[in-house]
């Protein structure tokens, strides 16, 4: 066990425990609850990429951190509450494997996903190099979390799940993408947050429910 | 000498203390939930009362069925024996490590299960199923937890595991964080408290520990009894050994002082062991049987991912 400084060990900590939130997103039956998490989330990447740019002290990082704060882990699981109270759904229906067995699944995506990045963290010269297996872990288990749902609502918030592992991946590779980049994606996802919230109303209008395996017979009327 | 000393005065604590920490974990308990609570001494009265009377067997009872509580009780013994509670320099230690610990655990359960379907009542069969399910789930996370700990400190000798943890630099381990809560779960399901089992209720179809436990009597079932007084702090010293393995008389021949000092500290991490025990059990609700695999999928994978996340960040 090689001594580390308590600043890098928090940031361990932080990593661990967006691992941690990822598989508590896959293995959640309720929309509420998922969104809680999603903010959970934010929080936790929003304090790491502070506590990351305090430890290298790159200004950049301290914006892109309250850009997080604000939008990830307030406004969007706020917009997120608003819309599953308009829209009513609060419940996702059974997933498509049951819940052990998702898990099982997840924990060979991790094992994968830490295999897949070690030559990645071996070419990486940050300190935090380390994390990246783990960022790479939640953009897969966010994927998992959108494949195996049905309902429109849960896979939006996969979707923003798989952002943040981007996002953790990007900051821990090589401490944080250019400003400009940030800003962009940052923009994007707002965009299409307010994109989706309308479409999640035409689809309940056409199909009187957020269930997206309707959208599937779409191909049958031709 | 010291050594051998340390070693009896092990057995006998774990003997002695088991009954007490029952009775205190359930005096918690009732004070909880605004009930009037039993002495703590309830379990010692009880085991008396049990010992005195005659045993009473079921008429197509085997001679196993009367072997189990003996095999059971034994079994709890050994494991007392090997988990380092007051020092780590345990003559008995050398012979089994913590993986035979867990097999120990397991051949108790065997003969338990096996002993309630030996009557072949309707409850003992069920009880049994239950808790070989249970069992057979539960397993598996504790081993993730022990083979976490082996790996931090080389080693599968629980002393030596809890040795190697109490002399490391202080830090946060977010691994070894992940696998106290793989425990904490597995702690509660191979013990039938509350979120698997209530162990305060008989004669309900939920119950999985006291439906095995229904056709003893007397002697048998006081036996019974005390040996799951005695896995209860099994599981808890373990606990203390991984995760709280500080105040434990430690180095080659450890000095009297030390060995005194380690009984009041033991005393203490129980006392607030069983405090936090009742806690959690007041605050969660029985799950139904079918989510117990559920729940200890989830410990599982608590234990699984401590065990990657130290193998990725090395902490």
């Amino acid at each position: 066990m090689n001594e580390t400084g308590f600043d890098l060990q928090l940031l361990n900590t932080f990593a661990a425990l967006l691992l941690l939130s990822s598989f508590a997103m896959l293995s959640q039956r309720r929309v509420v609850t998922m969104v809680n998490l999603l903010a959970i989330q934010g929080v936790l990447l929003g304090l790491a990429t502070l506590l990351l740019a305090w430890r290298t002290g790159k200004g950049h990082l301290y914006v892109s951190g309250a850009i997080t704060l604000t939008l990830k882990a307030a406004f969007l699981p706020w917009l997120l509450h608003r819309l599953i109270r308009r829209l009513g759904v609060y419940w996702d229906s059974e997933p498509l494997l049951n819940i052990a067995g998702t898990m099982l699944v997840g924990l060979l995506i991790v094992i994968f996903a830490f295999g897949l990045a070690q030559p990645i963290a071996a070419l990486a010269t940050t300190t935090t190099r380390s994390s990246i297996g783990i960022a790479v872990a939640v953009v897969l288990l966010a994927f998992l979390t959108m494949i195996t749902r049905r309902k429109a609502m849960s896979q939006v918030v996969g979707f923003l799940s798989m952002e943040n592992g981007l996002f953790f991946g990007a900051m821990s590779a090589t401490y944080g993408m250019p400003m400009i980049i940030e800003l962009g994606v940052a923009l994007d996802i707002l965009v299409a947050m307010l994109v989706l919230g309308v479409f999640f109303f035409q689809i309940r209008e056409q199909f009187d429910s957020l269930d997206l395996h309707h959208l599937e017979s779409l191909k049958e009327e031709k | 000498m010291l050594n051998w000393l340390t070693q009896i005065l092990e057995v006998l604590a774990a003997l002695l203390a088991a009954p007490l920490f029952i009775g205190w974990v359930n005096q918690c308990r009732a004070w909880l939930q605004n009930k009037s609570a039993p002495s703590a001494l309830l379990p010692y009265r009880n085991l008396r009362k049990l010992f005195h009377k005659e045993a009473v067997l079921a008429n197509n009872a085997s001679p196993f069925f009367r072997l189990a509580p003996y095999v059971v009780f034994g079994a709890m013994v050994c494991a007392a024996a090997i988990i380092p509670t007051l020092g780590t320099r345990l003559p008995f230690s050398n012979a089994a490590d913590a993986i035979a610990l867990v097999g120990l655990f397991a051949t108790a359960r065997v003969f338990m299960s096996l002993a309630a379907f030996d009557v072949g009542t309707a409850f003992g069969t069920l009880g049994a199923r239950r808790e070989m399910l249970v069992g057979f789930l539960a397993e598996p996370a504790l081993l993730m937890v022990i083979f976490l700990a082996s790996l931090i400190s080389t080693s599968t000798a629980l002393p030596t595991i809890s040795e190697g943890l109490a002399t490391r630099a202080l830090g946060l381990y977010p691994s070894l964080a992940f696998t106290g809560v793989a425990f904490a779960l597995v702690l509660l399901a191979e013990n039938a408290r509350i979120p698997v089992d209530n162990p305060a209720t008989h004669l309900e179809l939920t119950m999985i520990h006291e439906a095995m436990l229904l056709e003893y009597s007397a002697r048998h079932l006081a036996l019974m009894e005390w040996s799951a007084a005695l896995k209860l702090f099994n599981y808890a010293c373990i606990g203390f050994a991984l995760f709280l393995p500080w105040g434990v008389a430690t180095g080659d021949a450890p000095r009297p002082l030390a060995l005194l000092a380690a009984i009041p500290i033991l005393a203490f991490k129980l006392f607030a062991a069983g405090g936090l025990l009742a806690l959690v059990e007041t605050v969660s609700a029985k799950l139904r049987i079918f989510r117990a695999p559920e729940f200890l999928a989830t410990a599982f994978l608590f234990a699984v991912l401590g065990l990657l996340v130290h193998l990725l960040l090395g902490a």
